[in-house]
This record gives C-alpha cells, sequence and structure tokens, in this order.
C-alpha cells in the first residue's frame, strides 16, 4: 500500500510496479472487486492524494482534463462544459451524485470497461490520453489506449496524468444517448456517441462509438465511411446504421440485456440520433 | 374531539429512525459474539457425498455444525415438514445450507467458507414448471356449468378467447438483508434469538420444533426491521434456527448477518407464474364462462406455497361477475430456490392474467376496455367465483366512478394510430384484494391481542404484530387512542418479544388492521367500561382505577363475523370478510428505438373501508405501486441452471426517484362494519394493478398486447420486431 | 507496506477531531460502524447502489461503502449522528419520509447535502433537483413520493 501526495511521488512507487499491482483514485469500481472477492491486491497504489492531478485547464488547441478529476469537477467546470460538452453531459449520467463525487477520468480510462458511459464520448471528441513514467512521457489517442476487454497499454510503471481533448470544429453537431433501462445508476446496456458537421448539404467528419456492444469501447467506422461526403437522408442512414450494427458490433447476451437488444437498440439509438443532427425529421 | 383515526399521527419509532438511532440486527453490540455463515449447494440437485477440507487452513480456528448437531428435527417447521435446516443428504435447489461454520472475526469466517469445499454427485434437475408432475397443491372452483357454455359458443353471439400469460419472479429487496443473532441455551435452557422478521411467532415454532423445547425456553424477539414485503414472513425461520444452532454449539452469542448477494442468491422471491385463460363472452362483452388453469413454480420445498396458490386461485377470476367459472391450480416442485411470500401474496400473477385477457377480450369485441369492464365488474350483491355474496363494503362502483373522473381513461381512444419516436399509452387495471387470511385461516389462527394500564394510566398494548416500515406500531396507538378518547402519548405499544406478547398470527395478509386492529379496538371498548365514564380525561381515570385495585388486563382472542362460511374441500364460501377494492390508471410513455417504458403519471383509487392514517395508507398505496410499476416493465429476474442471475445490487435493479412517476392516490371509504373504525386492509392490494395497468398503457402505446413480465425492453424489442419483420436487422 | 498493515490517520469525524488506526483499505462504512459505534450509517448492498450508507466528506456525498478508510485521512465526515440535521429530520417525520427506517439516514445526509448544494448554487430548490440528487438512494416501502415531499419540506424550514 502506497498512498502518494505528489505526481513525483507517484511516478517513483509506480517505478517498482509489476503488473499485479492495482492503481486506487476514487475507489467506485475497485472498492466493489475488493469486496466481492474478486480481487485479492497485495499491491495497491492510492492516487486520490495526489492532488495536483485534479484540473480542468486550457490548453493551446484544446483542453487538458486531469485524470483524477471526478465526474463532479466535469460538471462544475465551466471550461468542460464549454470544451467537452458531450463529456460533461456523459460524466452527468455515470451514476448518482455520490458515484461522481468520487468517479475519476483516469479510473474510468484505467478500468477500460466496455460499459464506460465516458468511453464513447472521448473517442468521439478525439480525446488523447497522456501517459508519463519516470522513463517520460507520452501521448495516444483514447482508440489506441483501449487494447481490449479490461485492456489499455499503459506500461506497469505509468501514470495516466491526464486527457486532452482537442477544440471541436465550430459547426459540429454532437449527440450522446445512453440506454440503461434504469434512469438512473445503471450500468448501460447501449451507449452511443456521435459527432458530424453539416457542410452545403453533405455529412462531413462523421465521428461515431458506442459502448456496452463489444468486448471494448467501439469506433462505428463502417456508418462514419457509409456516411462521409455524403448527402444524408433517411435510407441512407437506415443503411449505414443497420451495416454498423451488423460490422462494428460484437455484443453479448449477459445478466443485463441481449445481443439481439445491443444490436438492434445500437442501430435504432444511432439513426435516430444521426437523423436528429443532420436536421432530418422522426426516426420511426 | 379525538382525531387519532383519519388524522396524523407522529410515528411512535420515527424519530430513533430518523436519526438513525434505531437499532437493526447489524447494529446490535453484542459482548464475545462470533460470527457465522453457510456453506452451500453450488448445484441445483445432487447427493451430498462429503467436503473437501482445504489443509492448508488452520481448523482450530473455527466451529463447524452439521445437521447431526440438531438436537431436534432438522426441519424447517411451515405448512409440509419437508424442508431441511442443513441438508444431509438430497440436494434439491442451488445455495441450499449443508454447514454452518463460526469464526471470530468476518475475515477468519470468510477465509474458512472459502477453504471448504462440498462434495457433490450432481443429478439432472426439474427447472421447468410446466414440466413438473411433482405437486405440492392442486385446487379446484367450480361455479356453475363452463362446458354447457363453451358448447354453445357459436363464433357469433357466443365467442371463446383464449390467452397464456406469464410472470418471472420478482424479488422483494428490502432494503435490510436479512439477519439475526443467536444466544446459547441459558440456565433454563431457554434460547434467544433476535433479527429483523415479520413473525416472531413462526420463528419460535421453528426454534422449538429444531431444538424439542417448549414455548417459553424459544425466546424470539423482533429487532427494528429493515422492510420485509413477504420477504421475513418464512426466511427468517431458517436463518435464526442456524444462527441458534452455531450458539448453541459455540457456547457463545453468534450474528448470523447475510450480505446483500447471499440474500439475493437463497431467500425466496415472487412465485413465477403460468396461468392460461379461455373465456365465453356475448357479443355486448358479458362474461359467460371463465375457465382458468393457474400454474406456480413452487421451487424445491413445500414451505408457503400452498397458501400462495390459495390466495391465486380465489383471485383469479379477478373482480368479475360470472355465472360460470372453472378455476384449476396447481403449485409444482421445482429445483429452485424455494419461492416465497412477496406482497400479493399469488394475487399480482393472476391479476395481470385476468385483466390482460379482459383487454384481449374488449380488443376483439370492439369495445373500450373501461366499458368492458363497466359491463362486467362485481358490485354489491353479486357473487364471487366461489359463491360469496358481497353483502359488505364493497366500493367497486366508487373506485371505478374515481378514477374515471380523475383520468377520464373512459375517453380516451384506445390503441390509436400513432406515429413518432415516443408512444404514448394509457391502461387500466380493476381488481379488488382479500383482507386477512383466506377462508378458515382466521377462525383456526385465533389471533390474541392483549392491552392493560400501567401506573400511570398509560395503556400498553401486546401484540406480535410487527412494524416494518407499514406504520403497525402508528395505526394501533390511533386505534387505541380513538377508541379510548385518549391521547396518542399514552400509548405504549410493547416489543414484539414473544415472552411479552400473545399471538396475533403472522404480521401479512392485509390482516394486522382488519384482524388485528379489530380485536385491540374491542379490548379497548371493554376497556373504556371497565374504567367507567367521567368528565376527567381518560388517562386520569385509568390511573385511578389502577390504583383502587381495578383489573385492567384484558386479552381478545379473534373470532369470525357473524355469518361468514367456508368449506376448505370445496373451496366455496366467504373466502374473506371484506376485499379492498381499486382502479389504478397508468399513463406511460415508450420509445421507440430503445423500448424503454417510462411511467409518467399512475392514479390509483382504493377503498381501504376507513384510513386509520391516511398519510401512511397513501405511503403503502404508493411504494405498492412502484414496486408494482418495477414488477411491470423494470425488474428483471430471471433463472438459469437453477440459480438467480440478478444476484447483485446492481444487476437486480428496483426504481429510483427518476423512474417513479407522479403518484395520485384518492383514498374511497366505503366502510366495513366489522373492521376498526370501518378499516379494511391496504398492505398488498396496490401490488395487483400496476402490472397490467401498464401493460395496458404499453397495448395503447405500441398496439402490441404483452402477455409477459415483466414487459423489458428486450421483450417489447422482440414483440415490436414480430409485429413489423421489416425493422429485423 | 502492506495492505493489511495498519495506518495512522487523523480526521474530524462529526466535528471531533479523531486519530484513527486502520488498515488503509477498509471501508469508511466499516470503522464508523465497527470502531467507532456510529451504526446510524447502514449498508444495503456494499456496491455504491443503494446509498443507505451515504456520509459527507468534506461536505460531499459519497458512498462510505466504496471509500477506504485512508482516502479521508485530513478530511471531514459528517454522519446522521452529527449536527446540522435536525430540520431535514423534522420534516421525514412530519410528510412520511420514512417507513421502514433503513434508508432513511442515508436518505436524510442526501437530502442535506442537494440543499446545500442547491443554496451554494443559488439554485432553486424544485422537485425536479430533488428527484435527481435523490437518484442514488434507494428505498423500498415509499415509493418515493413522501420522500420528495419531504425533501421540499425541509427546504422550506432550512435557512
Amino acid at each position: 500500500m502506497q498512498r502518494p501526495r505528489t505526481l513525483e511521488q507517484a511516478l517513483e512507487v509506480l517505478a517498482r510496479a509489476t503488473s499485479s499491482a492495482r492503481l486506487l483514485a476514487g475507489g467506485t469500481d475497485l472498492m466493489v472487486e475488493f469486496e466481492t472477492g474478486r480481487t485479492h491486491p497485495d499491491v495497491v497504489f492510492d492516487l486520490w492524494g495526489v492532488k495536483e492531478l485534479r484540473y480542468v485547464r486550457a490548453e493551446n488547441g484544446g483542453l487538458r482534463l486531469g485524470s483524477l478529476s471526478t465526474c463532479r469537477d466535469l460538471l462544475d467546470s465551466a471550461l468542460a462544459r464549454e470544451g467537452a460538452d458531450l463529456l460533461v453531459l456523459a460524466a452527468d449520467e455515470v451514476g448518482a451524485e455520490q458515484i461522481k463525487n468520487r468517479a475519476t477520468l483516469g479510473g474510468n480510462l484505467g478500468t477500460a470497461s466496455p460499459a464506460s458511459d465516458l468511453g464513447p464520448v472521448l473517442s468521439v471528441l478525439r480525446a488523447r490520453v497522456r501517459l508519463v513514467s519516470l522513463r517520460g512521457e507520452r501521448e495516444v489517442s483514447v482508440d489506441d489506449f483501449w487494447t481490449g476487454y479490461r485492456a489499455t497499454q499503459r506500461a506497469n510503471d505509468e501514470l495516466i496524468e491526464s486527457v486532452f481533448i482537442p477544440t471541436c470544429p465550430r459547426d459540429e453537431r454532437r449527440g450522446f444517448r445512453k440506454v440503461g433501462t434504469r434512469r438512473a445508476q445503471s450500468i448501460s446496456k447501449v451507449v452511443v456517441a456521435m459527432a458530424l458537421r453539416v457542410d452545403g448539404g453533405v455529412l462531413q467528419g462523421v465521428r461515431s462509438a458506442a459502448g456496452s456492444v463489444a468486448e471494448r469501447i467501439v469506433r462505428l467506422s463502417t456508418l462514419e465511411r457509409a456516411l462521409d461526403g455524403q448527402r444524408p437522408s433517411r435510407a441512407l442512414v437506415s443503411d449505414a446504421t443497420r451495416d454498423s450494427a451488423r460490422v462494428d458490433a460484437r455484443p453479448i447476451d449477459d445478466v443485463r440485456s441481449t445481443a439481439r437488444y445491443r444490436r438492434a437498440t445500437l442501430q435504432r439509438v444511432a439513426e435516430g440520433l444521426i437523423l436528429d443532427l443532420a436536421g432530418i425529421e422522426g426516426a420511426h | 374531539m379525538n382525531r387519532s383515526v383519519g388524522g396524523v399521527l407522529a410515528r411512535p419509532e420515527g424519530p430513533a429512525k430518523v436519526t438513525g438511532r434505531a437499532l437493526y440486527v447489524a447494529d446490535l453490540r453484542v459482548e464475545g459474539a462470533w460470527v457465522a455463515g453457510t456453506v452451500r449447494s453450488n448445484v441445483a440437485r445432487g447427493r451430498l457425498l462429503g467436503f473437501d477440507f482445504d489443509p492448508a487452513f488452520d481448523w482450530k480456528r473455527v466451529v463447524i455444525a452439521g445437521p447431526e448437531a440438531i438436537p431436534g428435527a432438522n426441519l424447517v417447521a411451515m405448512i409440509v415438514d419437508d424442508q431441511p435446516l442443513l441438508c444431509a443428504d438430497a440436494i434439491e435447489h442451488f445455495g441450499e445450507p449443508l454447514l454452518i461454520v463460526a469464526a471470530e472475526t468476518p475475515l477468519t469466517l470468510r477465509a474458512a467458507l472459502a477453504a471448504i469445499r462440498p462434495r457433490i454427485e450432481v443429478r439432472p434437475a426439474m427447472l421447468d414448471m410446466e414440466a413438473s408432475e411433482q405437486l405440492f397443491k392442486r385446487i379446484a372452483i367450480d361455479k356453475g356449468d363452463v362446458e354447457a357454455v363453451f358448447a354453445a359458443a357459436d363464433g357469433a353471439a357466443i365467442r371463446v378467447l383464449e390467452g397464456t400469460y406469464r410472470t418471472d419472479t420478482q424479488e422483494q429487496m428490502y432494503i435490510e438483508p436479512q439477519g439475526f443473532v443467536a444466544w446459547p441455551p441459558d440456565a433454563n435452557g431457554t434460547i434467544a434469538v433476535t433479527g429483523s422478521m415479520q413473525c416472531p411467532y413462526y420463528v419460535q415454532k421453528s426454534l422449538m420444533r429444531a431444538f424439542g423445547v417448549e414455548a417459553h425456553n424459544a425466546r424470539v424477539v423482533q429487532a427494528a426491521t429493515g422492510g420485509g414485503f413477504g420477504g421475513k414472513e418464512d426466511y427468517p425461520s431458517v436463518l435464526a434456527c442456524h444462527a441458534a444452532l452455531m450458539a448453541r454449539v459455540c457456547g457463545r452469542p453468534i450474528r448470523m448477518l447475510y450480505d446483500r448477494h447471499e440474500d439475493l442468491a437463497v431467500t425466496p422471491k415472487r412465485h413465477p407464474s403460468r396461468v392460461r385463460h379461455r373465456t365465453a363472452v356475448a357479443s355486448d362483452g358479458r362474461l359467460l364462462a371463465m375457465d382458468i388453469d393457474v400454474l406456480l413454480d413452487g421451487g424445491a420445498y413445500t414451505t408457503l406455497s400452498p397458501v400462495v396458490l390459495s390466495r391465486a386461485c380465489i383471485h383469479a377470476a379477478g373482480a368479475y361477475r360470472c355465472e360460470n367459472v372453472r378455476i384449476r391450480g396447481r403449485a409444482v416442485a421445482t429445483n429452485h430456490v424455494p419461492f416465497g411470500a412477496f406482497r400479493g401474496f399469488g394475487a399480482p400473477q393472476v391479476c395481470f392474467a385476468v385483466e390482460r385477457q379482459m383487454d384481449r377480450i374488449a380488443v376483439a369485441l370492439g369495445l373500450h376496455p373501461v366499458e368492458l369492464r363497466l359491463c362486467n365488474m362485481l358490485r354489491r350483491g353479486d357473487v364471487t367465483a366461489t359463491g360469496q355474496v358481497l353483502e359488505h363494503s364493497v366500493g367497486s362502483v366508487e373506485v371505478m366512478d374515481e378514477i374515471l373522473a380523475r383520468t377520464k381513461i373512459d375517453r380516451h381512444p384506445w390503441r390509436a394510430q400513432q406515429t413518432g419516436n415516443v408512444r404514448r399509452g394509457l391502461g387500466l387495471a380493476f381488481f379488488f384484494h382479500g383482507a386477512g387470511f383466506t377462508g378458515s385461516g382466521e377462525a383456526l389462527l385465533k389471533a390474541r391481542v392483549a392491552v392493560e394500564l400501567d401506573r400511570e394510566g398509560c395503556v400498553i398494548v401486546r401484540s406480535a404484530s410487527t412494524e416494518f416500515g407499514q406504520g403497525t406500531l402508528t395505526m394501533f396507538t390511533a386505534i387505541v387512542a380513538q377508541a379510548l378518547g385518549c391521547d396518542a402519548r399514552d400509548v405504549i405499544i410493547a416489543d414484539a418479544d414473544t415472552q411479552g406478547v400473545p399471538n396475533s398470527g403472522p404480521t401479512v395478509a392485509s390482516r394486522t388492521c382488519m384482524i388485528v386492529g379489530g380485536s385491540l379496538q374491542k379490548a379497548c371498548a371493554e376497556l373504556l367500561v371497565r374504567v367507567g365514564p367521567g368528565p376527567a380525561p381518560f388517562r386520569e381515570r385509568a390511573r385511578a382505577f389502577v390504583q383502587r385495585g381495578g383489573d385492567s388486563q384484558i386479552e381478545i382472542t379473534y373470532t369470525s363475523p357473524p355469518g361468514l362460511a367456508w368449506d376448505d374441500a370445496t373451496y366455496r364460501g366467504d373466502a374473506y370478510p371484506a376485499y379492498g377494492w381499486a382502479a389504478d390508471v397508468a399513463e406511460v410513455e415508450v420509445s421507440l428505438d430503445s423500448f424503454e417504458v417510462r411511467v409518467k403519471r399512475f392514479t390509483s383509487a382504493v377503498d381501504v373501508g376507513k384510513a386509520i392514517q391516511p398519510q401512511m395508507v397513501e405511503g403503502q398505496i404508493e411504494g405498492g405501486s412502484l414496486q408494482a410499476i418495477g414488477f411491470a416493465h423494470l425488474e428483471a429476474a430471471t433463472m438459469k441452471h437453477g440459480q438467480f442471475q440478478q444476484n447483485r445490487m446492481a444487476t437486480c435493479v428496483i426504481p429510483t426517484t427518476l423512474d417513479t412517476p407522479t403518484f395520485d392516490v384518492a383514498l374511497i371509504e366505503v366502510p366495513f362494519e366489522h373492521g376498526p373504525f370501518g378499516a379494511k386492509g391496504v398492505g398488498e392490494l396496490p401490488m395487483d394493478g400496476g402490472a397490467p395497468a401498464i401493460a395496458s398503457a404499453i397495448e395503447d402505446a405500441l398496439g402490441i398486447h404483452m402477455d409477459h413480465m415483466p414487459a423489458t425492453p428486450e421483450r417489447l424489442l422482440e414483440a415490436w420486431l414480430a409485429a413489423h419483420p421489416k425493422e429485423e436487422l | 507496506m502492506s495492505v493489511q498493515e495498519p495506518v495512522d490517520l487523523r480526521c474530524t469525524i462529526n466535528g471531533v477531531a479523531r486519530e484513527l488506526r486502520a488498515a488503509p483499505l477498509r471501508r469508511l462504512l466499516d470503522v464508523l460502524r465497527d470502531d467507532l459505534g456510529l451504526t446510524g450509517t447502514k449498508e444495503g448492498c456494499g456496491e455504491g447502489e443503494c446509498g443507505a450508507c451515504t456520509v459527507l466528506v468534506n461536505g460531499e456525498p459519497v458512498n462510505s461503502c466504496l471509500v477506504p478508510v485512508c482516502q479521508v485521512d485530513a478530511c471531514s465526515v459528517t454522519t446522521i449522528e452529527g449536527s446540522g440535521f435536525e430540520g431535514v429530520q423534522a420534516a421525514f417525520l412530519e410528510h412520511g419520509g420514512a417507513q421502514c427506517g433503513i434508508c432513511t439516514p442515508g436518505m436524510i445526509v442526501m437530502t442535506r447535502a442537494w440543499l446545500e448544494e442547491r443554496s451554494r448554487l443559488g439554485a432553486a430548490v424544485d422537485l425536479e433537483s430533488a428527484r435527481k440528487a435523490l437518484a442514488g438512494n434507494l428505498c423500498r416501502c415509499t415509493g418515493y413520493a413522501k420522500i420528495l415531499t419531504s425533501a421540499l419540506a425541509a427546504a422550506a424550514v432550512k435557512p
């Protein structure tokens, strides 16, 4: 058990970390794992005290969010509401107020849950993750950061220092939708984020990602390819979302939902979001 | 003017609850206590061969008790003696208790439990109630001649409509998990337990059988209890015996507290059901014959299934008039964890079925659902399926008038064509629920309640009826204060302790107010006569009465109202002394992209006879309705390989504030002359109507007839795709 | 240092400075209940779903079952046994906000946090925000109607 207070201390203790070490931030995931006996860690690094990682600040060309920023911090930040609107929307739906006060951005990234509510939004917002260690620092896109089911490319000695969100194009339209059935405190069954521009009647820069439909957060690249540069029509959007739900999603049946429901809902929700953002009437 | 009844009294236990001072079982500090846990089967069916104890664990740190340590009978005393306290051989369900283990600390206990592996020869399990041929109970109710009507059906003047309806299980989800503390036998050989429970005398009966002791040597005290809803009716008998057994073996107090996961995995839930309806109906909507087949999955042991089936069958024809009725009911055995009591007790399942069948009939005949109900609803003087003539306190017309006035659902074009992503719907359910035990139950039980005065002239009420949120203490206080004309602060309700209160029967079946409260009113009437009239306040007269040596001890044994007759052999007669009547209207929105249902508004008109404490009655109706709303569309609850799948609170979801509609509750009071101040029961009633009202509203919104509860988004999607195959991916 | 090894912590609990010695990952909930006897904080699920264990840490509501005790070092913790809840408690008593009572302490702590948050923001105390604020506190008895009424009534009595 180590409880560093500064980034420097954190990097020093992490330098000796092995793969069995667990990094504790706000505890909303890890404490459940401990309690249910799924994890019996020997080595835990409690990062909660590294207050310098709790910030939201403007940076050249975008916004930098410290990894220990909580969902509540994001909601309370005028900068975040302005520069990462979709992320704030998603942060508001992560859980109850009690959870939002502890759940952190870095914890969310590091846990790499396929059901992460923040995940699809970070992907659509082109977020980049800054990893630091005594060896140096590097920045990777979130799409590359997640490598599989609850897996990331963070090395044992690295710390998720922050996330950079580049400034969104001025005319970009964005949407987010979480489907959890229960309206609060739910783990998502399907979560979708979408961004696009409409330029002279043509769709540009379509970006979309979804959670809870595969072993990790996935980009809906089939949909993006099908729509980019096209004039939107109901038929086109229907076809694109259908293809995407068939190709990009790899959902499973589990205790919360069915693969069929996840796939169908991904298609229906994505279709509605696109029609809505593109200004086309009524999804169904 | 005393306004205790019909007014607002403070909850006697309220200050302790809002300050956190109320002591629930987990809050009790017990000197020298060890903690105990349970080794369980990890298969649905098999034969226990033995146990592997990990040699790496230091077994001297724990105490282990198996079935051979039980001094009396190895069984859970309930209706039928078929359930062992600890399984010795044949395993009948997942999570069946095999051994009890005790340790000084929770950490040691957890390690010990992980180090014991039962060796089990797995056997094929019966997990399909429709395939099971092993019966716990069969019930037949016959009225008139259904076959003659069906034979005359011509498809025009008389049509026959069929439907099959299913409900999944449902978890009670009291927020306080089950728990007990037990003490080893004292010098007199008395075993004592305290815990979270509804029925102290049920627990006592179990202890007496398991330990071979007399009643005075089995003391049961209820701790503050954090919700029950039926879930703490029968299971506490199991847990209390386990804890008491270990206390006896260890010779020290034992705390046995389930965590949420264990509670969800092994405690009883609502019976899954399959109900078939075949109905002959005249072209004007009159019900001519109802043929109803009720099937309940009882799980591995009998527990309460016979009585759940009884209530289910009696309510199966709904609150409707029909000359020819045939009801056949079966509760069958499977290798599921035993299903048990949950608010409604069989009625929510059959109410869902009959109300859906009424909607199906309405669609077939082109009638508005309201019109069909108005045409057939039981009114005063009508005869129920069991042949009971409804003469007393029949509020059917009143609740229907009120619900129509408030919602105007009769003028709403049901199943009208809609467009757009969000579809809206209104749905009605009309229903009744018998108050008190079924048939001769109360006559056989002879529930007792006692009052006496203390030296200060305060009234002490002794009853085994427990408080677990519903407001028992406040309701009793109001009845006593009103009956005696005394100040509510001068009423003292004794603790539910089997050494201090008589057996008032279990706190179940919407019987506490009408049955026990009724006896309490009688006891007070006699006390008032003894104390005598006078200008002084009651307490002063009472104090003087006690000081002059007056005998204030009065015990009343319940007797059924005159004229009630019930034949258990034929299931004919007066099934209940009185019924609560109600109508619910649900207003929903359904999103066509996610098939999530949002209940916007929920209106109830409920005839409770008399609302002893209106604020609490509303609280019962709102709370029960929300449980029904959860049952209708949210609370997915599934069994797989004999295991309850939603075994964490993160997956076993119940509604939050944001899933809650605006409630509009109308209390209707059609007094019942044999209830206290006219009161009937209210506890279970609001659980019955929510599911069918919401299913009806969903049908209004989507044009889809859902016949399986809960109507989860997954099920709604499948039903929608079946009706709109072009939308299939 | 092992995760089992106790550590020394200083914090303020209900206004009283305390020195605690506990294994760092023990749940704040257990330390409050078992070590300090503050059993007003309840456990309903042990995984941050029900909110029965809600306490305030530096004024912010958290689920104490998810907070390792080492994270309240140098913090101020307020439980239902603390002061400042009287107005909310009175409102819950008067308006039928408590039935079985097991969710009640958490519900009252959360209601106070909501009222203070609204006051800090200068925002209206309305039904919608009460619903949202209390969405992480599960109650199975009341259907929430009387809880929401109580919360709104508490706003009227709280300064």
